[in-house]
This record gives structure tokens, C-alpha cells and sequence, in this order.
């Protein structure tokens, strides 16, 4: 772990100041919130990832999925969002990550939802669907159904890794 | 002319130390390092390739990009201006000046393609056919009237439809030639200018949204009843562009998938749900493929259709595994 890592681990730590969460779908929106529209459609439990420095980190303790928004690549490059970046740096929720789900916009061509594609490949889990900005009524139907079939109580999903 | 030309009643000179919205960096952070000129793109190469189009094809692609230039024109002198004195922070003000001088840029760069492809000849009958075109003209009038009208949040609605939606039926044929191995190098730098409108109608969308925040209902409803009003009235008047330009080649159809394709994207830039069902958003695989080669696979591991994947075990992250 890295010296800033490390840092920010022990500095969430020593103030207990982290907020746990339980929720099976976690998922980051800046200010524009696109991406929280979509998750507010789903209706379901959701746990947002800190968009400020000033929020307490979010920590996973449960098996759950990533839905993360790609902003207008520059190449690629920057392409995860610092916010995102410092959640994922926590182990839990690597171990806890079990897929991803990508917003984007295919104008970005081959760089279309690369965040979630990047993030998938690095932890070794499936990208579950990719949709772009706030979503179309089906691609909501489509996740929400995908979740729900996901999350059964039999999945392997469950299981610790 | 005798207009009065709106500027901002008061410059302070601008603090990049003192951020009111972190957006306005990030974007103008995004649209520095996406910048590009034409001379990057090797264009000559296309000229064979330009000699295997019929005549038909020919005339249908010099006028789409006489079409294209006319909005960028717009776009970079008038549009994106418009929105400085409505800006809500001086990083937006510049925000908007980066976005008008790569408007011009896109305009400039439809003149690279002429210039390697045509003839001077066949360059001002193009440009003469855009002073003509009935549907043309009303899509720049129609457009231009809100930019010289008085509320500045229906400048905001007229800029997001006009980088999100009215480009497209333009935008269609060069991704329509790549998927034919066709003026893949134009399609190249077409791909530039396609990812810079995302970036600017994501941005002038989200700032019309900010300024709806602390609106009345009334004044909420007023501006989303205008923006339906308005798309109604560009998406006529596009279907009539659309049919004058491809009919004589047999693409209308698709090209009109693509354009309720993006009048969805353009209505979401602006906050708004989807307006047309997915039944008539089915743009031909190969024009989506030819303008995002990863986004065919569709990644839906939910219906099985995506493609296969094992999973493997979780690996510990470092930092700098992170600095892609």
C-alpha cells in the first residue's frame, strides 16, 4: 500500500470516522448527477461514494456491485475519478466487488465506459452492463432485473472470494 | 444590423485559485487536453478512396459537410458566445470561450476536407447549395432566433440541442463511409469533433441545469414544456433535411433511427427522460460500431448476451496500478 493510501486508511481509521455499508449497489455521481438519476430509478438500496474530501470514506461490508459514470475521456487517461480511485484503495471493497455496471457516452468511441471496463478487468470481476448517461426506461428495467437475478439467495455471488 | 450586442456588465479578472464549481475545471481541463487541429489528421490518404464514390455520393458528402460547417459557424460565433453573459462563474465564462474557439476549429476543418478532396468548383457549389437549402437555412434560423432571444436559460436548451441533436444527420454519413472502409481518415477526424460535442453539450446541459435549481414549478414546467416544444419543431424540420440529402441514396430510414437515437442523449444532456422508444432508436450495428468499436458488445452479462467471461480472483491494488 502506498505511503497516501496507507495514510488515508489510518487516517479514516483513527477518527472511526467511516461510514459502513451493507448496500448491495454502490455507485459514485458527481454534481451532475446523472448517474444518481439512473440509481434513483432503480429503487433500490444504494450507497453513494463520498463526492467531497470532507465526507467519511465509504467502506463495504458486503458483497455488492460498482455503478460508476465515464467522463469525456482525454484519451483514456484520467478516465477514474480520484473519488473512486480513494474508494477502491480500501481492500474491502476489492474483496467485496463482485461486477460493474458502466454509464458513459458512446460519443467517446472506443474509450465508451472505459472507467467501469478498467476497474472490471483490474479486479477481476465481470462488466455486468453499460448504458449511456442518465439511461433509457429499459436499460433501468434491464438492471433492475439483471440485480435482482444476481443478488438470488443461491448465487455464488454471495460466496467470499 | 443595428442590434445591440449583449455583453457581460462586469469583469473581475478571473481567480482559478478561488473554484465556485468544480465542473468548470474538470471540463476545461478535459476539453485542453482533447484539443486537436485537422492538420493532425492525415487526410490526403482518402483521396483514392474518394475517387470510388459515385457522383451522387460525392455531391451528398460535400453538402453534409457544408451543412456541418454552417452550424459550426454558428456555434462558434454566436452560440457559445451567447452564453458568456448568462455565466454563473468567471470559469464558466471561459469555459465558453475554449468551447467557441473549437467550434471554429470543427468549422475550419471541414475546409481541410475540401480542400484535399474537391475542387474549388465543386467546393463553392456546396456552399452555395447550403445558402439554398430551404431546411438547412430554418434549422440555422431557427436556432440563431434563440440565441438573440432574451432568456437565458432557453439559449442553454438551444445550444444543447444544437451540439447533442441537430449535427447528427450530419454526423451519419462519414461513420456510414467508415463502416465501408471509406474516407476512414475524414472519419477520424470526424470522431474528434463527435467526442468534443459530447463534452459541450454535457456541460452547457449541466449548467442549464444548475440554473433551474431554486425555479418556481411554474417556471420549471414553462422550460421543459419549451425544450419538448422546440425539439418537435428541430425534429421535423430535420426529417425534411434528412430526406432531401439521402434519399437519392437509400440511407433515410437508418439516418432517422440515429437522429431519435441522439435526440434521446440531447433531452438526458438537459436532465430530461428519453423521449423516443427503443423500437425507433435501432441505429444499423455498423454506424454504432463505426463510431464506438466497444460499444457493439453491449456488455449485458444479465441477459447472457455479452461476452463470455471467466472470473478470476481478486488481485491486491497498488497505487500506481491505478495510473493507468
Amino acid at each position: 500500500m502506498s505511503p497516501t493510501a496507507l495514510a488515508d486508511k489510518q487516517n479514516a481509521e483513527a477518527h472511526e470516522s467511516v461510514n459502513l455499508t451493507k448496500s448491495q449497489l454502490i455507485y459514485f455521481s458527481s454534481v451532475s448527477e446523472n448517474t444518481k438519476r439512473f440509481v434513483d430509478k432503480l429503487e433500490m438500496n444504494a450507497a453513494r461514494i463520498p463526492v467531497f474530501a470532507t465526507e467519511p470514506p465509504l467502506i463495504s461490508a458486503a458483497p455488492y456491485v460498482l455503478l460508476i459514470p465515464t467522463y469525456g475521456g482525454e484519451r483514456g487517461k484520467h478516465s477514474i475519478v480520484p473519488q473512486i480511485m480513494k474508494f477502491l484503495r480500501y481492500d474491502e471493497n476489492r474483496v467485496n466487488l463482485r461486477g460493474v455496471i458502466g454509464a458513459g457516452n458512446t460519443n467517446f468511441g472506443e474509450y465508451y465506459c472505459i472507467a467501469a471496463k478498467r476497474i472490471a478487468q483490474k479486479c477481476n470481476v465481470p462488466v455486468l452492463y453499460t448504458f449511456e448517461l442518465m439511461g433509457t426506461s429499459e436499460d433501468v428495467l434491464k438492471v433492475k432485473e439483471g440485480l435482482e437475478t444476481f443478488w438470488t439467495p443461491a448465487s455464488p455471488n454471495w460466496q467470499e472470494r | 444590423m443595428t442590434e445591440k450586442i449583449q455583453l457581460t456588465n462586469k469583469v473581475e479578472a478571473i481567480n482559478w485559485n478561488r473554484i465556485q464549481d468544480d465542473k468548470d475545471v474538470e471540463v476545461w481541463n478535459r476539453l485542453v487536453n482533447n484539443f486537436w487541429l485537422p492538420e493532425k489528421v492525415p487526410l490526403s490518404n482518402d483521396i483514392q478512396s474518394w475517387a470510388t464514390l459515385t457522383e451522387d455520393e460525392k455531391l451528398l458528402t460535400m453538402r453534409v459537410f457544408t451543412g456541418l460547417t454552417l452550424l459550426d459557424t454558428i456555434q462558434g460565433t454566436v452560440g457559445a458566445v451567447s452564453l458568456i453573459p448568462d455565466a454563473i462563474t468567471p470559469h464558466e465564462e471561459a469555459v465558453y470561450t475554449n468551447i467557441a474557439f473549437m467550434e471554429s476549429v470543427h468549422a475550419k476543418s471541414y475546409s481541410s476536407i475540401f480542400s484535399t478532396l474537391a475542387s474549388t468548383k465543386e467546393i463553392d457549389e456546396a456552399f452555395r447549395w447550403s445558402t439554398e437549402n430551404v431546411n438547412l437555412q430554418k434549422k440555422a434560423q431557427i436556432i440563431e432566433g434563440y440565441y438573440h432571444g432574451e432568456d437565458p436559460l432557453k439559449r442553454k436548451i438551444a445550444s444543447t440541442l444544437l451540439e447533442s441533436f441537430l449535427f447528427y444527420s450530419g454526423f451519419y454519413l462519414p461513420m456510414h463511409w467508415s463502416s465501408h472502409a471509406k474516407l476512414t481518415n475524414t472519419a477520424d477526424l470526424i470522431r474528434l469533433i463527435i467526442r468534443d460535442e459530447a463534452v459541450h453539450g454535457y456541460y452547457i446541459g449541466y449548467k442549464f441545469q444548475k440554473g433551474l435549481e431554486g425555479a418556481s414549478e411554474e417556471r420549471k414546467q414553462e422550460l421543459k414544456d419549451y425544450t419538448f416544444e422546440l425539439m418537435y419543431e428541430l425534429y421535423e424540420n430535420e426529417v425534411q433535411y434528412t430526406h432531401d440529402l439521402y434519399d437519392p441514396v437509400g440511407l433515410a430510414e437508418d439516418v432517422k433511427k440515429f437522429l431519435h437515437y441522439n435526440a434521446n442523449k440531447a433531452l438526458m444532456n438537459l436532465g430530461y427522460e428519453a423521449m423516443f422508444p427503443s423500437t425507433v432508436t435501432d441505429v444499423s450495428p455498423a454506424i454504432l460500431a463505426a463510431l464506438s468499436p466497444n460499444a457493439d458488445e453491449n456488455h449485458d452479462f444479465f441477459s447472457g448476451s455479452g461476452s463470455s467471461y471467466v472470473i478470476g480472483k481478486a488481485v491486491n491494488t497498488e497505487d500506481e496500478d491505478w495510473d493507468f
